[in-house]
């Protein structure tokens, strides 16, 4: 049992392969789903992803800077939502769906 | 101890996260993104980080997710109305991610594992007191001007939510 | 000498320009006036009060630096006023000629609607051209050389309503630029050189290289070029005659006193480097006679009032190049000196006869004007007289002195510079004859319309004659029981090579040599008083048949036609050419060929814009895998 937890330390390597696996996930939820709503959760995914990695880099250096600056993307990351949901409710209501190939308009 | 904390709160938001994007009906994606969000602030605690592991319950976890639910409501989406992709386009998606992972972690190559493996040492600047102290000298400024952000935001999220902006 | 009042001779006449030309529609006539003369009256008090310590000797040549103009590298060029002798005598004239005719110009100009316009112009024509002669370098000399030009070009195009006039203007400006060109490779060459364009420095580095050496030849020729285009030499002499297209207080200031001797002091002020360089003053000599007595030639059948006297500037001024030639710089200084006040005077003098006669300039409807224009005629007769080498007149000394260095060089150059002042004498009483004697020939509205100028146009002329008298007594030869002050004055800015030779002529010699000139001069005058008043020739009619030597005489010897069919209308086939097949076809068509590709391009292109967001993102994610990926092999 103890052999197998060893690899399972909370080194920053393993926070490294960790936010890895979680942005790469992220990034296939966005490819994968056409849903909007989802969409967006995956890249709050992706974005916890890389609140993760500073913070382990942040406590690995010693440093407050990476803490503070995860603290200002999750500032930033609020009122993206916030917009993007409100813009989100518009496109609902002129398209009636929430589909991103609802909005092919954006071509030659 | 630490280690099997690890195991655990790493398998759960990796099961979350899968769980996010392959749930067919989106009030089950928002729940397990709230799992994911609470086991990677069980990381934070891990790493000592209080502060952040308050905010990111309370913003994430309770404000955001909140918010996803109540559009959720209000657009009354469900299994039946998920629209979905065609099965060659989740393979070519999952075959980037894969991509993806593979280079991110082709990154990890040159270090030395012996070093980097060792537990990360115990440090104490995630305290609300630490960064608290931080947030208010070094970082006042841009503190301040996130919520002139936020006030922006709300505006922009009311302009937006009206029904018809001719009628006022 | 203060600093701060040098810096405020250029200055003034800056202010004026400025005033006067942003000022142009608001400011009354009057203002104008006395901003724009003003002005000049306070540099030319200023100037006096720097020109009376060089005369009791007390004071030395002092460069004023005020600023680093231009600072690249080891390349440093100061923006300093060099106050010596030579600088003082010209801003003098400048100055002192100069405000006449500002004051002058306040009467003549006072009926046109281009009044302020004309002011801050001729402001600024002072400004520049005291630039030109304070500069202490090659630099600022520069660039009140082009200042000049400029403002020439302006004033000669002063009436743009005409197409002739702007025609005029192009051609000084165009003439000026190619003189321009070689002034500027000469300088380049200096500082390739010397390292330096400052002139003392220059000067005193000149040792470094061999006398007649190559590059002191080039250095001196290409100067010399920008002085023949300047000063209106063989071959780009042809501007001048057209430049009376302007204003005629304009033609007396830039075209005949100051602009077009900057020239002459140019070459005085690099006296050094030309004494060095024997070739170039064998060229320059050659240059000076032959425009002096070309242009001297031209001038005979002349018809044109303004005419004749540019023809008599263009070869008085070959006589100065004459005598920079033969290396009596100081010479030249002095006939530059009594010419400014002598011809400025004519012009000035012409100028308003033109306006008594509502701006009639043909000689030829002229006639009996000596009982309505006394004053007028008066001071035209004391500078004819200064023109035609009377004495005591100022024209007599400095011409004298000319060929007396003429006759120390080489006996048959004295016959030829005589020749010229015979030809001078001849046109300049046929001017006057045929102006101002006899019956009147003009119509009867002009007749009604005859009356002496108004004060202001007349006392600058009265004070101009005044000077044409006695500005020849600065030099005054010693064999007349003179000292010859202005050589002694200017001998600290001239190397002596040269300057010695005229004192080499024995008295009796002189004394001969001057009898002759005179003597011809009046036999020259009498036959003229013949020809034209007593037996009342006139010149012949435009159409009437006339001998095969006058009508090319009268056509300029179709200079402007050969230059027009050997340079303009081949360089005009070319450029059609150039135009039709280098232009339209193969650059026009490189660039459309790059327009069309695009177009083609893109229109194939275009289709990935399907507007599927799914298909974006995949293509972005892909596009930082590769980022990554490439990031991560290298």
């Amino acid at each position: 049992m103890g052999e197998f937890f060893k690899y399972f330390s909370p080194s920053i390597y393993n926070y490294v392969i960790l936010s890895s696996i979680l942005f790469a996930i992220g990034v296939m939820g966005v490819l994968i789903r056409r849903n909007i709503i989802i969409i967006f959760m995956a890249i709050e995914l992706m974005l916890n992803a890389v609140n993760l990695l500073l913070v382990g880099f942040s406590v690995h250096h010693d440093d407050t800077g990476g803490q503070v600056f995860v603290f200002f993307i999750m500032a930033v990351a609020a009122a993206e939502i916030t917009v993007g949901l409100a813009i989100l409710m518009m496109i609902y209501r002129n398209t009636g769906s929430v589909s991103v190939d609802s909005l092919k308009n954006l071509k030659w | 101890m630490d280690n099997i904390l690890f195991f655990i709160l790493s398998a759960l938001a990796i099961g979350g996260a899968l769980m996010v994007i392959l749930a067919r009906n989106p009030v089950y994606s928002v729940l397990f993104t709230i799992l994911t969000f609470f086991a990677i602030g069980g990381h934070f605690l891990l790493l000592n980080a209080q502060f952040l592991f308050i905010v990111n319950i309370i913003v994430y976890a309770g404000a955001i997710m909140v918010l996803f639910l109540y559009v959720i409501m209000m657009l009354n989406l469900n299994k039946q109305s998920e629209p979905t992709q065609p099965f060659f386009i989740k393979v070519i998606a999952a075959i980037s991610g894969g991509l993806l992972l593979i280079t991110l972690l082709g990154a990890l190559r040159g270090m030395d594992s012996d070093k980097v493996i060792s537990d990360i040492p115990y440090s104490d600047i995630g305290l609300v007191k630490n960064l608290g102290k931080v947030l208010f000298t070094e970082y006042l400024i841009p503190f301040e001007i996130s919520s002139v952000l936020f006030l922006s935001a709300m505006i922009g999220a009311v302009m937006l939510g009206k029904k018809n902006l001719k009628d006022h | 000498m203060s600093k701060f009042l040098v810096a405020l001779i250029p200055l003034l006449p800056l202010l004026g320009f400025l005033i006067i030309g942003l000022g142009n529609k608001k400011l009354s006539k009057t203002l104008v006036g006395f901003i724009g003369c003003g002005a000049i009256l306070g540099s030319f008090i200023i100037v006096l009060s720097l020109l009376f310590p060089f005369l009791n000797g007390t004071a030395k040549g002092e460069t004023l630096s005020y600023f680093d103009w231009i600072s690249v590298g080891n390349f440093k060029i100061s923006f300093s006023f060099l106050v010596d002798q030579l600088s003082v005598i010209m801003m003098t004239i400048i100055t002192g000629i100069g405000f006449l005719i500002h004051v002058y110009s306040a009467g003549y100009m006072s009926h046109d609607e281009g009044y302020a316009r004309y002011f801050s112009y001729l402001n600024l024509f002072v400004f520049s051209m005291l630039l030109l002669v304070m500069g202490s370098n090659y630099v600022v000399m520069f660039a009140g050389w082009e200042g000049v030009g400029l403002c020439s070009y302006l004033l000669i195009g002063f009436w743009f309503k005409n197409t002739e006039y702007n025609n005029a203007a192009k051609k000084a400006f165009i003439m000026n630029r190619i003189g321009d060109l070689g002034f500027l490779l000469g300088m380049l060459l200096i500082f390739t050189t010397f390292g330096t364009l400052d002139y003392l420095e220059v000067f005193s580095r000149a040792n470094s290289v061999q006398e007649n050496s190559t590059i002191i030849i080039a250095i001196t020729l290409l100067l010399f070029i920008g002085a023949t285009g300047k000063s209106a030499q063989i071959p780009l002499y042809t501007w001048l005659p057209d430049a009376m297209a302007g204003p005629t207080p304009v033609s007396a200031l830039i075209h005949a006193a100051t602009m077009v001797t900057a020239g002459i002091y140019m070459i005085v002020r690099s006296n050094v480097l030309y004494s060095m360089s024997e070739v170039t003053l064998e060229i320059i000599e050659i240059v000076g006679l032959a425009t002096a007595l070309f242009a001297a030639t031209i001038g005979l059948v002349q018809n044109d009032i303004k005419k004749v006297l540019a023809y008599s500037t263009v070869s008085q001024l070959g006589y100065m190049f004459f005598a920079l030639g033969l290396g009596a710089y100081s010479t030249g200084m002095f006939h530059l000196t009594t010419h400014a006040f002598f011809k400025a005077l004519l012009f000035l003098g012409a100028g308003s006869v033109i306006h008594a006669m509502s701006g009639e300039q043909d000689i030829r409807n002229m006639g009996g004007l000596v009982k309505k224009l006394p004053i007028t005629f008066g001071t035209f007769l004391i500078a004819t007289l200064a023109i035609s080498g009377i004495p005591p007149f100022a024209g007599f000394f400095s011409k004298d002195e000319i060929l007396a260095h003429a006759y120390e060089h080489a006996p048959f150059l004295w016959g030829f510079a005589l020749v010229g002042a015979l030809m001078t004498t001849f046109y300049m009483f046929r001017l006057l004859f045929l102006t101002f004697f006899g019956k009147f020939r003009g119509t009867e509205h002009q007749r009604s319309h005859l009356h002496e100028s108004p004060l202001v146009m007349t006392i600058p002329l009265m004070i101009l004659a005044l000077f044409s008298i006695i500005a020849g007594f600065i030099g005054i030869p010693e064999v007349l029981g003179g000292s010859n002050f202005l050589k002694k004055f200017l001998s600290p800015v001239i190397t002596s090579q040269g300057a010695e030779t005229y004192a080499a002529l024995s008295h009796a010699v002189e004394y001969r040599l001057m009898g002759a000139s005179v003597g011809a001069v009046l036999v020259v005058i009498f036959i003229t008083w013949f020809y034209y008043v007593q037996r009342e020739v006139r010149p012949a009619k435009e159409g009437e048949q006339i001998s095969t030597p006058h009508k090319v005489l009268y056509n300029k010897y179709y200079i402007d036609e050969i230059y027009n069919s050997i340079i303009v209308k081949p360089l005009k086939w070319f450029s059609d050419k150039f135009y039709s097949i280098l232009e339209l076809k193969v650059i026009d068509g490189f660039v459309n060929s790059w327009g069309k590709g695009v177009n083609l391009g893109s229109s194939a292109i275009r289709h990935v814009q399907s507007g599927s967001i799914s298909f974006y993102l995949l293509v972005m994610v892909a596009g930082i895998i590769l980022i990554l990926l490439i990031n991560n092999l290298i």
